[in-house]
């Protein structure tokens, strides 16, 4: 059992010099076999791992990570948390997730510092309008928080963007969800990881795979380069990677990945205290603790996995910022990144079983992974645990690109942030 | 931002172009023929090689003609430019 | 206080030019060429910051962009101040006003110094274990942490200043003005290469420029007398461009570099004026050298954080260039040569050194004999173990050090000094050649990380000390010969070169650097500006993090605004002596871009306000803006949305403009509408394969309405094609669809159908749209076409003619979607105007009212067409659309056919268009408000939405469509539409609300 962490604990640490800390997980050898294997060591695959043993009294379990624990999109994203999405399904997936971020922290004992400051969303024109109150409509009947407010409103709630009339798109109202927010990224896999290791898990960081093995159609174990690891079940949660995890079981996902950049600016004192996107003119931000604006960009529109995007679509989200928050000028930027993100066709997540039995693939997140990690984490545990969709991600599986059954939310005004 | 050398116009920056996804999908002759399984592979199951990849683009902002790329998506290393129709140069 | 610590002997501070600026208020005096930093030392102010994380004093710690600490806000107008500037690198102009940042009240007393008290409870990562209690009280701390952390204030107000960007194709773009960089230049520019030479500084020559020592020579002369000569030289080359206070900001892949011109921050305020501020410039350049050299590290000691520690090179630059002499007392702290370089210049200047510590056991190099000559005393083989001096350094202790470096011994002397130089060695600044690709290797005998040749991308190379070279003969002979094979260079103006210049022989490093006392009782800081300190990176290993990226974000270390130019080797170093790990295998963090910090106002330019995007405006565009049209945007465009009339609101006037439309006449600029030309023998065949419908039959001179779907089936655009000719026909698409369409046309024409003989070509902007309907639209074309007949047999609806208007080519076509009688004229744009204006005139004595977008949709609404985009959301099939009869069953194929057959697409019980009657007519719906059968049920099924409503004026009654699940079979039905306040009851009807039989076309 690991220390709880309370202030007490960082008091009577502090009085030994910080010198008495436990390990917050372990730094295991591979076993030679495994009752479930995640591949993927992000916030998805330790959340997995951590409800797999928690729910599922499953804890012989390893989550193989490529490089380090959260490393990849969990570490990278702008972590915008809601749940206002058009379509029940998708409603009901992160809705889910948002209920599990609200007690997040005590459950993990790691404060993830889930802030429910409140998420924005701006329209700029009548068919933006049209669409924004067809989800705050949507969402009000689906028991998700949404409240559409008029320019004035907008005003009052974030001062600082520029309602004026007279700018190129001017803001014609928007949605707000007050239950949303932001949560400290890094924490989030940390935390997960600390809770799974605590219950058996073993996380094995730097260990790449190298194949899956199959026997006829069921899964037999995975070749890394710590060696070969026996499983009957194998959960897939390798974001931007998912494709290449695919190639090497034999099958083909419909997933494009695309690089996304971010940004930040340097720190300063508070000036905007929510979470403000616009869809129509590509500009999302808010203000970290530390201080700084967190800013996402888009995607390019080509395959690469160079983690590096254009200059071009940071000088575009740039603009937009601009248009929307003339005071930010002389603000700098102080880091750019970019990541890869998995997209599907109708920017909607796949959670999934998938035709190899044993093999289980839970991608396709896009730009909007972060916010259902604990979301994503139960209900993927569940999948593989029962061999069953969850009803909560049932709509999300993988033959609906061949029933033409999309949870298409491009029509939904909202991208998928 | 990469260059493209287009087959038409000659080098370019890459904002002049746009990138139509994996190349050398046809479209079915007769996509009646096909049960939904095939018709899905055709319409949405992508390689999404790490690598190399064949590709096609379009000069969107120049001629707007259509060719296809061999470019490396790890780190975006061009390695063809050939016409639509033309077979890939061997890589 | 204030004291004068200048001297007076100076090449390169116009001493003759008094400037006077105010720091926290304080009037104070420099000197033209001074940054602020050395302006506030020669005042001998050193405090000028607090730390983020425990708010301890902070001074000014180098003189470049590396500088952790001394960053502070500039100005204090609400939409010109600059928070988060580095007093090194701001320029002193006259009238500059600063202040320290994250202090309160003041950078002397600050409240939040208390924090330090706390730092025991504040290691890394505490804020992850604690304020979890109360669960609801999370938000009330955040307040707390989030108003204590931040640095600088940003601008309230829009910042007036103007941003440009330009573009450059060099051959040859060199990065840095150092010696190395000057080298580079000249060779390139000798070649005949279009160089471009930045450099981040308001001078060239780096810091070999203020290099005055007997030791250093090249060709017999003083190392700085020949790079004064060299640059001189540069102005002989028209091939060669030189941007001083030009700071490479990234280097993208394809030689894609940022460089960011501060063009007016050195002015004073009123000479900025009307000036651009900053240009970023976008080079693509055929080659790149960087020459960005290196940075002097400090050491890593306890409370090594004091104002007045100062890095050793930078107290140098400070005496040398500046005349400013860093304190009265030095004494300096080092484990390399470099230090007792800026020994003898302090010597030289009348500085007392007093004493030097050094952790070698000795070094027999010229430089060291030099400064020994000199009388300076030097401990060898000690070490600094603690500091003293809250807002400025006093004194520091010293100890020896046992053999193997990782004790201290003996007894402990304590010394007196006013400020203390350090020197940890150098680090090359391989940021760029890292961000564009390059991969380094780590030299073990003096720990660098260097670019390694092997991988390095192409057409780049790197020279002088970035590239590991540290020794003058080594940094000239090197740049000179790798740059003739990388620039292909066969005789140069360098080919005969002699150098002196001293040898470091004796090397040694010590990351973390030991004490007396347990590391928990001491502060050895890492990352000055964040707080983060050696104990804070053992902490994160002793808990498991191991991953230098982990390591970084638990603990922050190399997250400020100096991105870690300081701290990054020391974490690595500690990290891999505490886990006995070799450092080349740890590797690096990853060098994000920028390099320093650029503003959003130079990555942006000059696309703001009106230029954020382009606006399109129709060629009739200012007779609706003089005619008071309120216009909405639809993408790009600028469209009329209603012209009121006498104060008239939008209800009121687009009330009045419908019933003008169907009483007598209106008329609609359409002109926004996608126009795409096509030509070709196979254009029957290709509409066949692009529209659900037959295209086989359509007759020369006749319209026909086509729907254009995606390869999954869904409606993706519609519009009326006309068959100009044998082989001509023009389509018109959505306005926001018409870029789409084009490409996706030529895109199935390029790669699916090469053997179609077919050509596309966009004609929107070339043809404006007249649209004219109504019961007298017929009378009022009969005026302005008298000799067109206009009876129904020779000119049918969905049909064309050919027409002159004032001897200009027209094309007419009798199409409607407001379901009256009328016309649309397309002209082109340049003879627009003044057709509307004929119209206008023809149609006065039939009340011929303009409408603009809203009126359009209420009337297409009336007769149940839909807009795609509007009506459809990508989710939709022309059966859901209840538009089965437009599917060309017989056709072999068409895009997107094959999804309309599978599993889900052929369910009878998909959301389906339908009419909406709400039973209170006077009730008008809201777009977007879903439709519910039960309202009780938990979770309320929602059966679909309302795409379309509008208050109807012909009907006098409330209309909406919609979508709804099974919708075709629930004619008749009564559904709910639940509000925030009230449910509204409806019944779904039919489509088309207004003249079923459409007889209107023909009136």
């Amino acid at each position: 059992m690991k220390n709880k962490y309370s202030i007490f604990s960082l008091i009577k640490n502090a009085l030994s010099g910080h010198e008495n800390w436990q390990r917050a997980w372990r730094d295991p050898e591979p076993k030679k076999e495994y009752d479930v294997i995640i591949i993927g060591g992000g916030g998805h695959g330790l959340a997995t791992a951590y409800y797999l043993a928690k729910k599922h009294k499953l804890t012989n379990i390893a989550v193989v990570e490529k490089g380090w624990i959260g490393g990849g999109n969990t570490g990278r994203n702008t972590t915008i948390i809601r749940s206002n999405y058009l379509w029940d399904a998708s409603a009901g997936l992160y809705d889910h997730a948002l209920k599990i971020w609200e007690g997040l922290s005590q459950e993990l004992n790691y404060n993830v510092m889930f802030s429910q400051r409140g998420v924005m969303n701006l329209a700029h024109n009548l068919q933006d309008v049209r669409d924004l109150k067809r989800r705050t409509h949507a969402n009000r009947l689906n028991g998700v928080d949404a409240v559409w407010l008029s320019t004035e409103e907008v005003k009052k709630f974030c001062p600082i963007i520029n309602t004026s009339p007279n700018i190129r798109y001017p803001v014609l109202g928007g949605t707000l969800q007050k239950r949303a927010g932001t949560a400290r990224h890094d924490a989030v896999a940390w935390g997960y990881a600390r809770g799974a290791d605590s219950m058996g898990v073993d996380i094995i960081q730097n260990c790449e795979v190298k194949g899956i093995k199959r026997n006829g159609d069921q899964v037999e174990g995975i070749e890394t380069t710590k060696g070969f690891i026996k499983s009957k079940k194998i959960g897939v949660v390798a974001a931007g990677h998912s494709s290449v995890i695919a190639n090497m079981a034999g099958i083909r996902l419909p997933l494009e990945s695309k690089p996304l950049q971010a940004l930040v600016s340097e720190p300063v004192k508070p000036i905007i205290d929510t979470v403000v996107m616009s869809n129509a003119v590509h500009a999302y931000v808010s203000q970290s603790d530390k201080g700084e604006l967190v800013i996402g960009a888009g995607t390019d529109s080509y395959v690469s996995y160079s983690q590096k995007g254009s200059h071009n679509i940071v000088e575009e989200t740039l603009r937009a910022i601009l248009e929307l928050y003339p005071i930010f000028s002389r603000m700098k930027m102080l880091r750019q990144w970019g990541g890869i993100v998995d997209i599907c066709p109708d920017a909607s997540p796949i959670i999934s079983k998938t035709q190899i039995k044993g093999l289980y693939f839970n991608c396709g997140w896009g730009t909007g992974g972060f916010k259902a990690t604990p979301g994503s984490g139960d209900l993927f545990a569940h999948t593989i645990a029962n061999d069953e969709p969850h009803q909560l991600n049932a709509a999300f599986n993988l033959n609906r690109f061949v029933s033409g059954d999309l949870v298409d939310e491009h029509g939904a005004a909202a991208v998928a942030h | 931002m990469f260059i493209i050398n287009c087959p038409y116009c000659g080098e370019r920056d890459q904002t002049e172009f746009s990138c139509g996804g994996e190349a050398h999908i046809e479209r079915p002759k007769q996509p009646t023929e096909l049960s939904d399984d095939q018709w899905a592979e055709y319409l949405f199951m992508r390689k999404n090689i790490k690598g190399v990849q064949f590709e096609r683009w379009n000069h969107a902002h120049g001629c707007r003609k259509w060719f296809n790329i061999i470019r490396d998506t790890s780190n975006d290393n061009i390695h063809a430019v050939y016409k639509m129709g033309e077979k890939p140069p061997v890589k | 206080m204030s004291k004068n610590l200048r001297i007076n002997k100076n090449n390169f501070i116009d001493q003759t030019t008094r400037i006077s600026f105010k720091f926290n208020g304080q009037q104070l005096f420099g000197y033209k060429g001074d940054t602020l930093a050395s302006a506030l030392l020669a005042n001998n102010i050193h405090l000028v910051g607090r730390s983020f994380k425990y708010h301890r004093p902070r001074g000014i710690m180098t003189c470049g962009s590396e500088e952790p600490n001394a960053i502070v806000q500039i100005g204090n107008d609400s939409s010109l101040t600059d928070p988060n500037v580095r007093a090194t690198e701001i320029e002193l102009y006259e009238g500059l006003e600063a202040s320290s940042q994250n202090c309160w009240p003041s950078v002397n007393f600050d409240i939040g110094g208390i924090n330090n008290f706390l730092s025991p409870l504040l290691p890394a990562g505490f804020y992850y274990k604690t304020f979890m209690w109360p669960a609801s009280f999370w938000e009330k701390y955040e307040y707390f942490i989030r108003h204590s952390a931040g640095l600088g204030k940003a601008p309230t107000k829009s910042d007036p200043d103007i941003y440009d960007h330009q573009y450059s194709h060099c051959d040859v773009l060199v990065v840095g003005g150092g010696i190395s960089g000057i080298i580079s230049a000249k060779l390139s520019a000798e070649k005949g290469l279009d160089t471009f030479l930045i450099d981040d500084k308001n001078f060239l020559g780096g810091s070999t420029i203020y290099q005055e020592n007997e030791a250093y020579k090249i060709n017999d002369i003083y190392s700085n007398e020949w790079l004064a000569k060299e640059i001189k030289s540069l102005k002989n080359y028209p091939n060669l461009i030189i941007k001083n206070r030009t700071s490479l900001a990234a280097f993208h892949g394809y030689n894609y570099l940022l460089a960011r011109e501060n063009l007016t921050d050195h002015l004073s305020i009123s000479d900025r004026k009307n000036k651009i501020r900053q240009r970023l410039w976008k080079i693509r350049a055929k080659k790149v050298i960087i020459a960005s050299g290196s940075i002097e590290r400090p050491l890593i000691f306890s409370n090594n954080d004091r104002p007045g520690i100062i890095l050793s090179s930078s107290i140098k630059k400070y005496i040398d260039y500046y005349g400013v002499k860093t304190g009265e007392n030095i004494s300096l702290f080092t484990n390399n040569d470099s230090a007792y370089e800026t020994a003898i210049s302090l010597n030289k200047s009348g500085v007392k050194v007093n004493i030097i510590v050094d952790i070698r056991k000795n070094s027999e190099s010229l430089i060291v004999k030099e400064a020994l000559d000199l009388g300076l005393k030097v401990l060898w083989e000690s070490t600094v173990v603690e500091t003293q001096g809250y807002k400025k350094i006093k004194s520091f202790e010293v100890m020896k050090l046992s053999e193997d470096g990782n004790n201290v011994i003996g007894n402990k002397t304590k010394h007196n000094c006013d400020c203390l130089g350090i020197s940890g060695g150098w680090t090359p600044m391989v940021h760029l050649f890292t961000q564009s690709g390059g991969k380094l290797k780590f030299r073990n005998e003096d720990n660098v990380f260097i670019p390694d040749q092997d991988k390095t991308p192409p057409n780049q190379i790197s020279v002088g000390s970035c590239n590991g070279e540290f020794k003058l003969d080594e940094i000239v002979t090197r740049t000179i010969k790798n740059l003739k094979s990388f620039l292909d260079l066969s005789k140069t103006c360098y080919d005969e070169m002699k150098i002196n210049c001293p040898e470091e022989k004796s090397k040694r490093n010590i990351w973390l650097l030991p004490s007396d006392k347990p590391i928990g009782k001491t502060k050895p800081f890492l990352d000055f500006q964040n707080d983060s300190t050696a104990k804070d990176v053992k902490l994160a290993l002793r808990e498991g993090f191991k991953s230098i990226e982990h390591v970084k974000r638990y603990t922050t270390t190399g997250m400020g605004t100096d991105q870690g130019k300081l701290s990054n080797m020391h974490a690595l170093g500690i990290i891999a002596d505490t886990t006995g790990t070799n450092m080349g295998e740890l590797g690096t963090t990853t060098f994000r871009p920028p390099y320093t910090p650029l503003t959003f106002g130079a990555i942006v330019g000059r696309n703001v306000g009106e230029f954020f995007d382009h606006t399109r405006k129709t060629a009739i565009h200012n007779w609706h803006v003089k005619n008071n049209a309120e216009f909405e945007n639809v993408g790009q465009w600028k469209r009329p949305w209603y012209f009121p009339k006498n104060g008239e609101n939008m209800h009121q006037a687009v009330q009045r403009e419908s019933k003008a439309a169907r009483n007598s006449a209106g008329i609609l600029d359409a002109s926004t509408l996608g126009k795409i030309d096509i030509q070709g023998t196979d254009v029957s065949e290709f509409l066949n394969r692009v529209y659900t419908n037959a295209w086989s039959k359509l007759e020369i001179g006749k319209c026909r309405y086509g729907l254009m779907l995606n390869e999954d089936g869904m409606v993706y655009d519609d519009g009326v094609t006309t068959r100009l000719g044998e082989n001509h026909y023009i389509m018109t698409t959505t306005t926001g669809g018409a870029a789409n369409v084009l490409s996706k046309l030529e895109d199935y024409l390029q790669t699916e159908w090469p053997e179609l003989d077919v050509y596309l070509t966009t004609v929107t902007d070339q043809y404006s749209t007249i649209s004219i309907c109504g019961p007298n639209s017929k009378n009022i074309i009969s005026k302005i076409v008298p000799s067109l007949d206009l009876s129904d047999s020779n000119f049918p609806h969905m049909s064309f003619k050919n027409i002159k208007i004032s001897n200009v080519n027209c094309r007419i076509m009798r199409i409607s979607f407001t379901g009256e009688h009328s016309y649309e004229i397309n002209i082109q744009s340049n003879y627009a105007e003044d057709l509307w204006i004929k119209c206008m005139e023809a149609g006065k004595e039939f009340n011929l009212t303009p409408y603009g977008t809203e009126t359009m949709h209420l009337l297409r609404a009336e007769k149940g067409f839909i807009i795609t985009g509007q009506d459809t959301d990508g989710t939709l099939t022309p059966s859901d659309l209840q538009m089965d009869w437009i599917i060309g069953k017989k056709k072999f194929d068409f895009i997107g056919k094959r999804s309309l057959y599978r599993s889900d697409t052929i369910r009878e019980d998909r959301k389906q268009l339908v009419g909406l009657l709400t039973d209170d007519p006077k009730e008008v719906l809201e777009e977007g408000a879903q439709l519910v059968e039960n309202i009780n049920t938990k979770p309320v099924e929602m059966l679909g939405h309302v795409t379309s409503s509008y208050f109807s004026p012909n009907l006098n009654k409330s209309i909406a469509l919609a979508v709804v699940k099974s919708g075709k079979k629930l004619k008749g039905k009564k559904l709910i539409v639940p509000m925030e306040n009230k449910n509204i009851n409806v019944t779904i009807t039919d489509t088309v609300f207004y003249d079923k039989e459409n007889k209107r076309l023909n009136a």
